[in-house]
């Protein structure tokens, strides 16, 4: 760029401020528009209140989630009913183990797999989808290239050879979820930031003087970020339902830990044998979760897409 | 010609040649009415590797392998000897050669007569370097002259210690005298082949299509994955013998769906599903078999440097041993009838004698009272806990014991565990080249003889993971292996297993059926769990 | 159009060369063997297997050769675990039923899904509406997996009507259960994207423009809404139709369907080397037709699209 011009530099924070300006109504309609939505704000309390269920929920378990209840394991079908005095709330695992501690230990896991799998691939996704688009040229045709050929790897064969190769870890089961999922962010990304980068507010900061990285950062990517939080949450669900797919192989996390997905493949094996509280409680929190992430993606692309109105 | 045609022609002669066994047939010894319909299905729990005897290396592989083909010995309902295509043997004063005597009415499938010169073709190919066979192991330790040099390519297969006297005399030279040898011919891997078979049609000729095996059975169908179907062989020479027409093997990968289509009648023999036995002992008592198995499960401690320190001291060992509940884990953790196990050979195996286990006659309190006193001996307890790690392969089975050791160690002696499940590949490295400290290990014998099970903590074993090496247990071994009775060194090794815990045996396996009531003949009591769908029948309902 | 055709196929070349060296490396680095097993196999007859199966070679002699075998043979190499078969076996006897059973599910998936989108579209607000969203949604939430063993627990154990597992050369009955296993879930997905692509399209311009010239509902539906309504639903088939083939594992393995899906998952966790290699790349073929005929199928409906 040319050397710094005060009275470029003044349009250029007139733009940012009038940009702010505008940023901060927009928002505000979009925070009222996802208000007035009643499915999404009822979802939002039922995650707010699942959520806090793990925080304040062991405070009142009487067994821990790897305690066996050495009492009770001979006959579980008759004395692990869910039951309020002996604390098992939830009833006992085929192995004695309390339910209740466990459910909330499994939901703990699953809405981190959600979310910090859903952040992994945010952050990959956006960076890699806008230094494409906004670089374009050669470097934007060479890295779609290689995001199209990661595609057409079975997202299957990807997490079962990592989970493979590398072990079983916590850190290992979302990067390899992020590893599958930060594909289409990319390409979303990349497809806005190419809209945006002939808008007339880029062209006037870059007359402005700004330097291409500072309009990266300040004017490219504040703008994707209705659609990236948008898809994100739209992929916590999905992150969810992917980890339950690996747990259902047997390469989900280790014990004593679990995972909904576990616990549910567990129940769905038992079901037949008179112990169905241990399919119900944990399917009850995975379905609640899943929709909610449902009805609260949606109430946010309403929200911060005003076209379909 | 197709499958197709085949299983048609097949089923053609079935009809002309066995039109025996009506509705109103009875059993020739039990005088059971027989069912008109004599068709056995079992579950099995993965596809089988192969139907090639000289490959197979898996259970289910090898229980269609015994009913494709047949060896010199066979087993009886309760593990005996009795001859197959051999009539009988004979050895030299040294027991060093075997001569057995073929009988001249076995024929293969296609009629050719089954002759000595298949039976050395059989030999010389599972040695092969070249079919490089998983399972000539099993043929080096049936200690045949030149075996060990014929498999690192040294010498020809042509070398090998066996040789067909005539058409129907087999002789076979041992580089050692070896008590169990005649023991070992009924094992799949020394089955004979049909030569011309094998050379026309390559690694396919164990298709349906174009196998030609000398069993009760042919296989006329084989889906991967899905089914294996064999039928009555026609040609086999005691055909008129067999009852059972046609058996199917379904692979269904879950217990608890095998056991739904058990209830549904879709299946005659499934696997308890785990942790259901005592509920299915009440209410179908009839339908549940429980019999001994030759199989232990147990876990490997690691003796090396790389292991946990804390485990060199034998105390320690001691007390995470006594600390087991095997009764819990037999009774409420596993739940399918398991045998607590104080030793690492099972009770059941054929001239071994349980010794006076000091563990074993104590109370579950007493146990954990010595344990506690052990452990606090060697300087740890709640103050100073242990910290341990236990490493399984993933199932679920495998999963709960863990989950139920850890807890026991956990709450009795303080132990720390770290539980780590690996898949099975990474689990199998990980355990021999001992980067563990406990490791889960199972082991089923070869052959119903105590050494099956003791070699494994011999120092020079190639399956002794836990690194044990004790000049005195070699001894007892090396010498065991030329005694006309070894019952006594066997039971003073399993003294010194005791007292110095390189392995913690948990519990010996069981079968644990669901088994159809119209099923007859299942042989309960063969511990080696080798059994002939031949013998098999259904009783009419 | 053609050059289109033409260039996205040589794209397809160099991504399923890169799929298999990808695959071929982390194949390598994960621990454990083909032949590894409970007993460890004594050293001498491990180098036998070895050198029967070419494991010996250097690492780039292998993969050369593995390529050499393909192109010039079309030969995938033998199966490292089950050693009658080879990769070429696997795939013939597995692939089409994966095909068979992962078609019919596709169809009943688009077909009852988009049906179910539209009429709630149409039915906006009423009790239709409602019942058909919460349908999909709940298909959509549960995890697949677990309707295996509540399909064969209703209709093989209680009802006594279809036969639990098997696939007896595709019979209808065999068929059954395996198909709503595997459909359910994104008949939920599908029906709700067509729902509210279609509430979308019925608010727009010209959908009011037509209602105004009095034509009748009908019409107006199938003749002008359904076309662009079905855009999204179409960029989605192609992951669906993908997904339904790549990830039948828990089909294979409750149904005993004998399909590739379990092949796959069971290669990979018993690395087999080839078995693997073998299906990733006939998945990954898949995967890149099948975005191709996507993108096709996308211009056909979208004719603002030119290639």
């Amino acid at each position: 760029m040319f050397g710094k011009n005060v009275k470029h530099q003044d349009l250029a924070n007139e733009v940012n401020a009038e940009l702010n300006v505008k940023g901060r109504s927009l928002l505000r309609d979009a925070r009222d528009r996802f208000v007035r939505n009643k499915a999404a704000m009822a979802s939002l309390f039922i995650m707010i209140f699942i959520a806090l269920f793990t925080i304040v929920g062991p405070y009142f378990a009487v067994w821990s989630n790897e305690e066996i209840d050495w009492n009770r394991m001979g006959d579980i079908a008759r004395q692990g009913v869910p039951n309020l005095e002996n604390g098992h709330f939830f009833g006992l695992d085929e192995l004695g183990r309390d339910m209740y501690a466990r459910v909330i230990q499994a939901t703990t896991i699953s809405l981190l797999v959600g979310l910090i799998g859903a952040f992994m691939a945010l952050v990959v996704g956006t960076l890699y989808g806008t230094i494409s688009g906004f670089v374009g040229g050669r470097v934007d045709s060479i890295m779609m290239r290689i995001v199209d050929i990661l595609m057409a790897i079975p997202g299957t064969l990807v997490i079962i050879l990592l989970l493979v190769v590398a072990g079983r870890s916590f850190v290992m089961l979302f990067i390899a979820l992020g590893a599958v999922s930060w594909l289409t962010m990319a390409r979303i990304v990349r497809g806005q930031t190419l809209a945006l980068k002939n808008r007339e507010f880029i062209e006037a900061a870059r007359a402005a003087g700004v330097s291409e990285t500072v309009i990266m950062f300040r004017h490219i990517l504040p703008n994707l970020m209705g659609v990236v939080i948008v898809y994100a949450s739209l992929l916590v669900p999905d992150m969810i339902l992917a980890e339950s797919f690996i747990s259902f192989l047997g390469l989900g996390i280790s014990e004593p830990y679990t995972s909904l997905g576990r616990l549910i493949a567990e129940g769905a094996g038992t079901m037949a044998y008179g112990t169905l509280w241990q399919l119900a409680f944990p399917l009850t929190f995975y379905v609640a979760i899943i929709i909610s992430m449902f009805f609260i993606g949606d109430g946010l692309r309403d929200a911060l897409d005003p076209k379909d109105r | 010609m197709t499958s197709k045609s085949l299983l048609g022609a097949l089923l053609a002669t079935t009809v002309l040649a066995t039109p025996v066994f009506a509705a109103d047939k009875q059993h020739p010894t039990t005088g059971e009415a027989l069912a008109h319909d004599q068709t056995f299905t079992y579950r099995v729990l993965d596809e089988q590797s192969s139907v090639d005897p000289q490959v197979v290396e898996d259970v289910s592989g090898s229980e269609i392998v015994r009913d494709l083909f047949e060896g010199l010995m066979n087993q009886d309902a309760d593990g005996n000897l009795i001859p197959g295509v051999a009539t009988g043997y004979t050895t030299n004063a040294e027991k060093t050669v075997y001569t057995f005597t073929l009988r001249k009415d076995a024929k293969w499938s296609n009629g050719d007569p089954v002759t000595a010169n298949d039976f050395v073709y059989a030999w010389r190919r599972a040695t092969d370097p070249e079919l490089a066979s998983p399972y000539s192991w099993f043929m080096e330790i049936m200690s045949i002259q030149n075996v060990s040099e014929i498999l690192a390519g040294e010498m020809p297969t042509s070398e090998l210690g066996v040789r067909a006297v005539d058409d129907y005399t087999f002789e076979v030279t041992l580089s050692a005298a070896l008590p169990y040898f005649a023991q070992m011919t009924t094992h799949a891997t020394t089955f004979p082949t049909h030569q011309a078979t094998v050379e026309k049609y390559g690694k396919e000729w164990t298709r349906p299509e174009n196998i030609v095996s000398n069993g009760a059975y042919v296989l006329t169908e084989h889906l991967p994955n899905e089914r294996s179907v064999r039928e009555r062989n026609t040609m086999y020479w005691n055909n008129d013998a067999t009852i059972v027409d046609k058996v199917v093997a379904l692979v269904i990968n879950d217990e608890n769906v095998a056991f739904t289509r058990f209830q549904a009648g879709e299946l005659d023999r499934t696997e308890i599903p785990s942790g259901q036995y005592p509920r299915l002992s009440e209410e179908m008592p009839d339908k549940v078999l429980v019999a001994p198995r030759l199989c232990s499960y147990y876990y490997n401690v690691n003796l090396t440097e790389t292991g946990n320190p804390a485990l060199q001291d034998v105390r320690v060992r001691q007390a995470l041993s006594l600390a087991l509940d095997r009764d819990i884990i037999t009774q409420n953790v596993t739940a399918g009838g398991q045998i607590p196990a104080y030793t690492f050979t099972p009770g059941a195996t054929a001239g071994f004698e349980v010794p006076d286990s000091e563990a074993a006659g104590m109370t579950q309190a007493e146990r954990d009272a010595k344990a506690m006193a052990l452990m606090a001996e060697a300087g740890y307890g709640k103050d100073n806990p242990l910290d341990l790690s236990l490493v399984y392969n993933t199932s679920e089975g495998h999963k709960k014991i863990a989950i139920a050791a850890s807890q026991m160690w956990k709450q009795k002696l303080g132990v720390n565990v770290e539980l780590s499940n690996q898949e099975w590949q990474v689990f199998l490295q990980t355990r021999s080249n001992a980067e563990y400290e406990v490791a889960r290990a199972g082991w089923c014998g070869d052959y119903n003889e105590a050494s099956t099970f003791l070699d494994l903590v011999q120092s020079g074993s190639g399956y002794n993971d836990s690194k044990y090496n004790n000049p005195e247990v070699d001894a007892l071994l090396a010498e065991a292996k030329t005694m006309d009775d070894p019952t006594a060194n066997y039971t003073a090794v399993e003294a010194i297993i005791e007292r110095d815990v390189p392995i913690i045996p948990i519990y010996h396996y069981t079968i644990n059926y669901m088994m159809d009531t119209d099923l007859g003949g299942w042989p309960v009591n063969n511990v080696e769990q080798n059994w002939y769908s031949r013998d098999l029948y259904k009783i009419a309902e | 159009m053609i050059s289109y055709i033409i260039r996205r196929l040589l794209i397809a070349i160099p991504t399923i060369f890169i799929l298999i060296v990808a695959s071929w490396a982390l194949m390598k680095v994960a621990p454990g063997g083909p032949f590894a097993s409970e007993r460890p196999i004594p050293p001498v007859i491990l180098a036998n297997l070895e050198a029967r199966y070419g494991l010996d070679q250097p690492e780039w002699k292998q993969l050369w050769d593995y390529f050499y075998n393909i192109v010039v043979h079309f030969d995938f190499g033998p199966s490292f675990k089950f050693k009658d078969r080879d990769v070429n076996d696997i795939i013939a006897q597995g692939f089409p039923i994966s095909l068979t059973y992962g078609f019919l599910s596709f169809l009943a998936a688009s077909i009852v899904g988009i049906g179910l989108g539209v009429t709630a579209a149409i039915r906006h607000n009423s009790w239709v509406d409602y019942s058909a969203v919460s349908a999909g949604i709940a298909a959509q939430a549960l995890p697949n997996f677990i309707m295996g063993p509540i399909l064969i627990l209703i209709f093989t154990l209680y009802l006594g009507w279809l036969p639990g597992g098997g696939w007896n050369g595709g019979q209808w009955q065999y068929l059954i259960m395996p198909v709503i296993a595997l459909s359910t879930s994104f008949m939920g997905s599908i029906s709700r994207i067509m729902r509210s692509s279609m509430l979308e399209v019925l608010n727009s311009n010209f959908i009011r423009t037509a209602r105004a010239k009095g034509l009748p509902e009908r019409t107006i539906i199938w003749r002008h809404a359904m076309k662009p309504a079905m855009l999204p639903v179409v960029s989605y088939l192609g992951p669906v139709f993908v997904a339904v083939l790549t990830g039948s594992v828990f089909v294979d393995m409750y149904f005993s369907t004998g399909g590739l899906g379990q092949a796959y998952v069971n290669s990979a966790l018993q690395r087999d080397y080839s078995v693997l290699l073998g299906v990733t790349i006939l998945y990954g073929t898949l995967t890149v037709t099948v975005n191709l005929i996507t993108d096709l199928a996308y211009a056909w409906f979208d004719p603002k699209i030119r290639f």
